[in-house]
């Protein structure tokens, strides 16, 4: 299978935004394994999405069961995803294979419930939190043309700006 | 190779220091790399990574007028500098207590023995004047994992001191 070639910041095209799956087919399946391969091939990246190799549909892939302190759902293919409930938020590192050697803070829902379809056009539905909920938003926001770079945060201050109490 | 220079620049804080010191290197042609600025009490600091500024001489005698303005010291050094050779940090320590001497001195000693390299470290001395408390945050890489230092510091723990080691998770994708 290719790997290929990941977009770098700042490639205008990461800011296309992608649009629905409508066709269920045998392309779909090969370009999900490329798309699969290409994550694979990156260092240490447990998602990707389609838009990062200039395939603008709404496909995307996370997989952090290898995060031991994690709940995980495994590895997932998720297409046209959608999150249909936010709560909570947590700040957490990240690092993008579109923007290489370059890791911020970011500010995240910590728990989503997640609507999707499977490569076969199937339904999908997950409650996810932590690590996993980061992942998916981090995903689902290339599909937007959004990059972690987009929300950054500061580096030294908490989550919350001081209040003063008096 | 390009010629390297970090320059630290160290005086009394005052509004407009980074927005002279950077337009005097650019009007000159020199080309700036990374940057890190702190601040403590009035104190400022910064270190810059600087190229393309000719000789040491030349870069001194482009910032003279600034420094003497605002009453800054320059330090230059000659550095063979590489961008992108930042390590990622994999461990968050956050310790804090009643402030009292060595506390530094004794979590970074453990630390170190445990297999950690700073990357940040940022501490202040908050509190009231009759009861300081003392708050340390250190990020870094910890060699031998975070239930390492998280070992070595337990024994500090019994003196008083909260400790909490956590990892850092950084999500790639």
């Amino acid at each position: 299978m290719p790997v290929l070639q990941i977009l770098t910041y700042p490639d205008d095209r990461l800011r296309q935004v992608s649009t629905p799956v409508l066709e269920f087919d045998d392309a779909l399946e090969r370009r999900i394994d490329d798309l699969e391969d290409t994550r694979l091939s990156g260092p240490g990246a447990v998602g990707i999405a389609a838009p990062q190799l200039g395939w603008f549909e709404r496909v995307i892939i996370v997989d952090v069961a290898g995060r031991k302190k994690s709940s995980s759902h495994g590895h997932l293919v998720l297409v046209n995803p959608e999150i249909t409930e936010w709560d909570g938020f947590t700040m957490g590192r990240e690092g993008c294979l579109s923007v290489p050697d370059y890791t911020g803070n970011v500010v995240r829902a910590e728990r989503i419930h997640l609507q999707a379809l499977d490569p076969q056009g199937q339904p999908l539905g997950f409650d996810m939190e932590g690590f996993e909920a980061r992942a998916v938003q981090h995903e689902l926001d290339h599909l937007d043309g959004l990059l972690f770079l987009d929300r950054l945060v500061s580096r030294r201050q908490d989550l919350f700006a001081r209040k003063s109490y008096k | 190779m390009s010629n390297w220079f970090m320059l630290t620049l160290v005086g009394r804080d005052r509004p407009g220091i980074v927005a002279s010191v950077t337009s005097a290197l650019f009007e000159s042609g020199c080309h700036l790399g990374e940057t890190s600025m702190l601040r403590l009490g009035d104190n400022f600091t910064i270190m810059m990574m600087v190229r393309d500024c000719g000789d040491e001489a030349a870069l001194r005698g482009t910032l003279q007028p600034i420094l003497e303005h605002l009453h800054l010291v320059l330090h230059v050094d000659a550095i063979d500098a590489v961008l992108h050779r930042r390590p990622v940090p994999d461990v968050c320590i956050i310790v804090h207590g009643a402030d009292r001497a060595g506390i530094v001195s004794a979590v970074t000693s453990k630390a170190a023995a445990a297999g950690l390299n700073i990357v940040d470290l940022d501490s202040m001395v908050g509190g009231s004047e009759a009861a300081p408390i003392y708050v340390l945050q250190i990020e870094g890489v910890a060699a031998q994992g975070a239930e390492a230092i998280q070992t070595a510091l337990e024994p500090l723990q019994a003196e008083g001191v909260k400790i909490d080691v956590r990892p850092i998770e950084t999500f790639v994708g």
